[in-house]
């Protein structure tokens, strides 16, 4: 249990980081590239803004996710015996992406002043790219422990290893498209979050204005795929793991046309998600296509095979709400820039941005909760239980609680650090230093 | 030779790669500690400068070592994780917090925080490097899967490889350092320390070397059975005595590419006394490595890596280095 904390805890701490790691050095190219493409030197203050915030959570991140690398052994060692040969492949492709991106955040950062600016936003390109790119590989990885694939199993060893189709499982697709468009969505709705606070008091200030443009564009179209592909990675899930689609909905009784819960409250003594609106029917439509097609329920699966359900269903609720009230300030927000043709100013409007803005970040932690909750009891599907996994070690809650304070106590500085960032407008030396 | 041997040179490789770039930040982080005189001020601002645009990608290495592991030699990684829980979980605190707090120092605007990430940043940056080296000599032992395996880090071998790794990264430190520095004074400082880290590193070796008779015989064995072994202890003390004398000679160019292959080769002597065990007794290269075509693909995907990696590496090196790259001996 102490080491499923901990990891959770450093999964739920890195992910920020990596999230808006992938996210933020785009809206930082974007903004740069309106510099170049305009001369209107506000922007170019926007990306140099940014690029620091990435510079600070990159940093953070990439600690951070030093720290997984080492606790996959630490604290699962028995997962990593098994799965080590399976899928290194996406890990060590990913220690490239990764290599690739520091390389060039080191020279974005560090290099305003010292190679052309078409250089310069050729390296920010580069961060985006492989930043998009090892977030990508590493939810392959996590797609494998979902839809295993790409061995043979002999006598409980393992053999006929094959690490490309292992990479290649089916839950992969859905879970990595939907995991990056997330970032951006997440990413670029706080950031546009911050930038309406400060316009909410200065509704002229020019360098949030162009600020909100950006991370509106990137964070809101990433928002309004978002469902399309929500809706397929939910169809992978109920091809392949039944049972966290039954804790997902709430859904306790095998049946056809089954109902579509909004909300609710999971009972597992009476066996019955209570308090829920449900549209019948709906639920099968969505995951199989059919109004009539079987949902199989959770008291169809073995007691010691199903995922805790009221964990699940709430999660996923979460995840849900909070990705549709996130499309919908998108498409408010787009609806109100086509009509007046402007960054889109209303006061309300700003508002709602402003109370959306946790979300994305809050969808992200649910929808981890949902993936990794609705998979137990197991860590690889239906192969290998996370008690089997888990390291002998003794004593690990001192050392979950060590990292939980150092974690806090980073988070803290961090977010103290941003906010500093963005708090005042463009000094005049920031606007005529470089070139 | 055989993939999964390849594999293992390759990891060394790496770690050797780490050590040369990622461990010389370490060691900035220890002068920062130690930074003394009248130029405190400006010898804290040169390894800032120094470390700033790199550290990130040099300490890729270190994962790129990890995941090799992971991958490569699956039942050796979990026996190592296991075993030395304690002192690892120590390091990667210590990787937290040197990292966080070297970026939060250049990034933080309020006043008086400089010094107040200064030492968040220069402890751990010398503390690391101690752990770093306890858990490779731990290793080296051949008792960490043995009973007590959990706090075999914690006898002498050990910790004077700990003590040794620290005082090598110090020296690599210093060593760079004198040739980024454009103030002749300054380049005197680190000329200094490069010379008392070279003694320090002279004396913890013969420690280290004494001690591993009688605490690591396994190694100690390897070593002389190997027969690389004794060219390479020649060549390093040819070479050691070679960046003292340029050192002296104020020849900075010269003692930096001296430094640098003098501590490669101390890694490579190691890895020739480890050769064919990963984790002695029990796990040797060749039985913990994961199917041959594991071990095939992660060799193409090195391969296919490599060719985006070092362009870029070369660019960074370009964009930042160049001046102490092609910069005259002052």
């Amino acid at each position: 249990m102490a080491a499923r904390s901990q990891m959770a805890m450093s999964l739920a701490f890195h992910i920020i980081f990596a999230v808006i790691g992938v996210a933020l050095p785009l809206m930082m190219i974007v903004a740069e590239a309106q510099w170049l493409r305009t001369g209107d030197r506000v922007y170019r203050v926007l990306a140099r803004r940014w690029a620091k915030g990435a510079a600070i959570l990159f940093a953070v991140g990439a600690v951070s996710g030093t720290v997984l690398s080492f606790e996959l052994g630490l604290l699962w060692p028995g997962f990593m015996k098994f799965a080590g040969s399976i899928i290194g492949m996406p890990f060590s492709l990913e220690g490239f992406a990764f290599f690739t991106e520091a390389i060039f955040l080191g020279i974005y950062l560090y290099g305003w002043d010292r190679i052309s600016p078409r250089a310069h936003w050729l390296a920010g390109l580069m961060v985006a790219v492989s930043g998009a790119a090892s977030g990508w590989l590493v939810v392959l990885a996590n797609a494998w422990m979902n839809t295993p694939v790409g061995f043979t199993m002999v006598d409980g060893h393992v053999t006929d290893v094959d690490p490309i189709r292992a990479m290649a499982s089916p839950a992969g697709l859905a879970e990595a498209l939907h995991m990056t468009l997330a970032s951006y969505a997440a990413t670029g709705l706080l950031a546009a979050g911050v930038h309406a606070y400060w316009l909410l008091r200065d509704k002229a200030d020019a360098f949030h204005r162009r600020g909100l443009a950006i991370a509106l564009a990137v964070g809101g179209v990433a928002a309004v795929l978002q469902p399309i592909s929500g809706d397929y990675a939910a169809k992978v899930v109920a091809r392949t793991q039944v049972a966290k689609l039954a804790a997902m909905e709430g859904q306790f009784q095998t049946g056809r046309r089954a109902p579509l819960r909004i909300g609710g409250i999971p009972d597992v003594k009476a066996g019955a998600t209570r308090f829920a609106i449900e549209i019948p029917a709906v639920l099968s439509w969505m995951a199989y296509g059919d109004a009539n097609a079987e949902v199989v329920g959770l008291d169809d699966i073995r007691p010691e095979d199903r995922p805790d359900v009221r964990v699940v269903h709430p999660a996923f609720q979460i995840m849900v709400g909070c990705g549709m009230a996130m499309m919908g300030v998108s498409l408010w927000g787009a609806w109100l820039a086509w009509r007046r043709r402007r960054v889109p100013d209303a006061r309300w409007f700003l508002r709602a941005v402003l109370l959306t803005s946790p979300m994305g970040m809050i969808a992200i932690e649910a929808g981890w909760t949902v993936t990794e909750v609705g998979r137990q009891p197991w860590v690889i599907q239906g192969i290998l239980r996370t008690s089997e996994a888990v390291t002998p070690v003794g004593g690990l809650w001192g050392s979950m609680l060590a990292y939980t304070g150092l974690y806090l106590f980073l988070g803290a500085v961090v977010v103290r650090l941003l906010l500093a960032q963005f708090r005042a407008g463009p000094s005049a030396e920031e606007m005529e230093a470089g070139s | 030779m055989t993939p999964e041997s390849t594999l293992a040179a390759i990891m060394l490789a790496a770690l050797t790669l780490y050590a040369l770039f990622g461990g010389a930040d370490y060691g900035g982080g220890a002068w920062d500690l130690l930074a003394s005189g009248p130029r405190g001020r400006a010898q804290r601002d040169l390894i800032a400068h120094a470390i700033g645009p790199v550290w990130e990608a040099n300490h890729v290495w270190l994962i790129l070592v990890v995941v090799i592991l992971f991958t490569g030699f699956p039942p050796a990684f979990s026996a190592v994780m296991t075993n030395l829980h304690l002192p690892i979980s120590l390091m990667l605190v210590g990787i937290v917090l040197r990292g966080s707090a070297f970026t939060f120092r250049a990034h933080d605007p309020s006043p008086g925080s400089e010094r107040r990430w200064n030492h968040r940043f220069s402890i751990p940056s010398a503390i690391t490097p101690v752990l770093l080296g306890s858990i490779v000599g731990a290793i080296a032992t051949g008792r960490v899967e043995g009973p007590g395996g959990a706090s075999a880090w914690l006898t002498p071998f050990p910790i004077a490889v700990g003590l040794l790794t620290l005082s090598l990264f110090a020296y690599l430190a210093a060593v760079y350092l004198t040739v980024e520095a454009d103030d002749p004074a300054l380049a005197d400082d680190f000329r200094a320390r490069a010379i008392a880290a070279w003694l320090a590193s002279a004396a913890l070796a013969a420690a280290v070397y004494g001690l591993a008779r009688s605490e690591a015989p396994l190694i100690a064995r390897g070593l002389d059975a190997s027969p690389w072994g004794f060219p390479v202890r020649v060549a390093t003390a040819v070479l050691a005595a070679a960046v003292l004398a340029a050192l002296v000679g104020r020849r900075f160019v010269l003692a930096r590419a001296g430094a640098m292959v003098q501590v490669a080769l101390v890694i490579l002597g190691c890895g020739l006394a480890l050769n064919p065990y990963l984790v002695p007794p029990g796990r040797t290269i060749a039985n913990s490595a994961s199917p041959p075509i594991t071990l095939k693909l992660m060799l193409g995907a090195l391969g296919a890596g490599s060719i985006v990696l070092f362009p870029s590496l070369f660019c960074l090196w370009r964009v930042f280095k160049s001046r102490a790259i092609v910069r005259p001996k002052p």
